[in-house]
């Protein structure tokens, strides 16, 4: 296998675990006809009962997919849009994420929610380009960002057999991504595991989503200055926090680059726990989107407000600086 | 994960239950007898103010919102379905409960937050769920319990044989948008769900004259969805549309709308002997108070097998009361047992100091 894409990679995830549990099922908007191309072959190959087309009645199929999987389904519930998540904010964090506790343990909501467009499109505006995971972390939903395409078909793969809630965003800047893969490297990746995409021992940067590739595009640039580490911590929620803790053992300094908004986004929470818990040389540094980010629609108005390269170069460079 | 089952009462409930709090629930298999639905009747009225006067002894923190002259819909409703059949219930459900099959036991200790109740204390008076006679929750979210119902109903269906799901909820609950969602589903799919609307003609304060624009039949038959407006003061009157409902989800027919109109004696929550809200005029409440469907029902049986039941019901829940008080309260250090499924176990509110945190190298 060569060249896999990151959504062919979604693509072969769900096929799989559709093919090896009767009880899994999606359902969602345009499903039958893959408009996100992550169903795609798939009405025929498993039908309307396994890919099941719904009216646009997202609060009304986020609750169908809970009872659902209280009685022994395992629904994966396809969102186009990312705002689509904050209208079912309710349903998910405070119907299906809290069963669990209010029965006592009697029953289990094994759902997925994916959301094949998360973030950022130019020029989609301010109504398309939200990339709300950390609302999802703060209330304690299971929640995941895969970078990559190995990453996207094994964090899939491990939220459809999780038996609590998961929210997948799949970032729109992550989607044209390609990986060379050999037969054997789609595994499961365990929830809550981050991963190191490059080793150094500087200045670790965390980068969530597509701004991993951000990271690894400012690590070359700047190798010949400083050695950075680019963590990817896969899991937003639960966060690997000895994974973080390994690599700032080494490095003792941190920069965060965080498609959130700047307020209460995952960024603090990461500068927050390494502050309180972890050895570091100097003040840990975070790119974000700003406080209460709106995109405009023009081009510039757009860019203006997203995390960029530039950015990164400048705070590590600092950071290493005033150590 | 600490498990609070092997403090061994959570799964023996009651003695006593047999006889009072599970004849005449649950039945599915023919009209219940007059005796059996007054006999589960009284157990409710009866469970409903054992439950006040704990909430005033301060055994129930929270407070409940009692069910005390809706009887009639929960009872009617109870006999009509099977213990395997699903029920989504609302804040009001302690009485859907019973019907259902729940012991009076581990409910009132649910209520009173002990491990040996129906959810181990979790749940609470707002929330319970009993997954052993097929109640999957009490949703707080009004209105939001119906899309829960018609999921697993669907679910049901998908898996073959002929259980169904009944989702109960308020006047309120009829202005909710993802409710009505719920009908569209459920009518698009022919999915084998009720939807029962206990009609008390308020949402807490709101009279369901200023609230519901149309009629509350005319939102589900707008989905192509049977309706029925029916007493809800006469559990025979409630067993028969129930069962019409039941039987025609069994056979594949899809989903049935039922308003019952009944009335609540009490306030919205006990929170009400305080706050003392005037929003019902004492002439109207006591003119429903006058159609009390205990008295309707006892008027049924005759006095003889009555004294029998009232005995019974008293013995069961002078045990139940027992059950409850007897039961431990839950450990703090297990508040956060059960948040997932999984087992993971989330980081405390306070961090550890950094000479604490040990690195896997």
């Amino acid at each position: 296998m060569s060249k896999l894409s990151y959504t062919r990679a979604l693509n072969l995830a769900l096929g799989a675990e559709m093919d090896r549990d009767p009880a899994v099922f999606v359902i969602g908007e345009d499903v039958r006809h893959a408009l996100t191309n992550v169903t795609a072959g798939m009405f025929d190959r498993f039908g309307p009962e396994r890919i099941m087309e719904m009216p646009l009645s997202e609060q009304g199929f986020t609750n169908f997919a809970t009872g659902a999987a209280m009685a022994g389904l395992r629904p994966v519930v396809e969102y186009q849009i990312p705002f689509l998540l904050m209208l079912v904010f309710e349903q998910i964090a405070n119907q299906a994420n809290k069963f669990s506790l209010m029965s006592g343990g009697q029953t289990q909501v094994p759902v997925t929610y994916l959301l094949p467009s998360a973030g950022w499109r130019l020029g989609w505006g301010a109504q398309h380009s939200d990339e709300p995971y950390s609302l999802f972390a703060h209330y304690g939903v299971k929640t995941v960002v895969p970078a990559t395409p190995s990453d996207a078909f094994g964090l899939l793969t491990s939220a459809i057999r999780d038996d609590d809630p998961v929210v997948v965003f799949a970032p729109i800047g992550s989607l044209t991504m390609r990986e060379d893969l050999a037969p054997g490297d789609l595994v499961p990746v365990p929830l809550g595991s981050g991963r190191i995409h490059r080793e150094g021992h500087d200045v670790t940067v965390v980068a969530i989503g597509h701004l991993v590739y951000d990271a690894l595009a400012v690590a070359g640039q700047l190798e010949d200055q400083v050695s950075i580490e680019v963590f990817d911590p896969r899991t937003l929620y639960p966060f690997d926090w000895d994974g973080l803790a390994a690599s700032l053992a080494k490095t003792g300094r941190l920069v965060v680059i965080d498609d959130s908004n700047r307020t209460c986004g995952l960024a603090a929470e990461i500068l927050a726990t390494a502050a309180e818990e972890m050895p570091l040389l100097a003040p840990p540094r975070r790119i974000t989107r700003p406080d209460g980010a709106i995109l405009g629609f023009a081009p510039e108005l757009d860019l203006a407000l997203q995390p960029s390269r530039q950015q990164l170069a400048d705070l590590v460079l600092e950071v290493v600086k005033s150590a | 994960m600490t498990t609070e089952a092997s403090h061994g009462t959570a799964s023996q409930g009651t003695a006593g239950q047999e006889r009072a709090g599970q004849q005449g629930a649950c039945r599915g298999g023919g009209a219940p007898r007059p005796e059996d639905l007054y006999r589960m009747m009284r157990l409710i009225r009866r469970f409903e103010e054992h439950a006040l006067g704990l909430v005033k002894s301060g055994e129930i923190i929270s407070g409940i919102h009692s069910c005390i002259g809706q009887e009639a819909v929960a009872a009617g409703t109870g006999a009509a379905l099977r213990r395997d059949d699903i029920m989504l219930a609302n804040h009001r459900a302690h009485g859907q409960l019973l019907a259902k099959g729940s012991d009076p036991g581990r409910l009132l200790a649910e209520l009173a937050g002990r491990t040996n109740g129906v959810a181990r204390g979790r749940g609470g008076s707002f929330h319970p769920s009993d997954f052993t006679v097929g109640v999957f929750g009490s949703s707080g979210s009004v209105g939001h319990g119906a899309p829960l119902a018609t999921g697993a109903a669907w679910a049901l269906a998908r898996a073959g044989g002929d259980r169904v799901a009944v989702s109960v909820f308020g006047d309120g609950a009829v202005n909710q948008g993802a409710l009505l969602e719920s009908f569209n589903l459920a009518a698009l799919w022919q999915v084998p769900v009720v939807f029962i609307c206990e009609n008390n003609l308020y949402a807490t304060t709101l009279p369901v004259g200023a609230s519901v624009a149309g009629s509350i039949t005319g939102r589900a038959e707008a989905f192509g969805i049977p309706a029925e407006s029916v007493d809800g003061m006469d559990p025979e009157l409630v067993y028969a549309a129930v069962a019409r409902a039941v039987a025609r989800a069994r056979a594949g027919q899809g989903p049935t709308f039922l308003e019952f109109r009944t009335y609540r004696f009490h306030g919205h929550h006990t929170f009400e002997t305080t706050t003392r809200l005037r929003y019902r005029d004492p002439a109207e409440v006591a003119a429903w108070q006058a159609r009390d469907p205990l008295a309707l029902q006892a008027g049924r049986v005759a006095g003889a097998v009555r004294d029998v039941i009232d005995a019974d019901v008293e013995s069961t829940l002078d045990a139940a009361v027992r059950f409850a008080l007897a039961g431990l309260k839950p450990d703090p250090a297990d508040a956060c047992d059960y948040v997932y499924a999984s087992g993971l176990r989330t980081r405390p509110g306070v961090a550890a100091s950094p000479a604490e945190r040990t690195v896997p190298r």
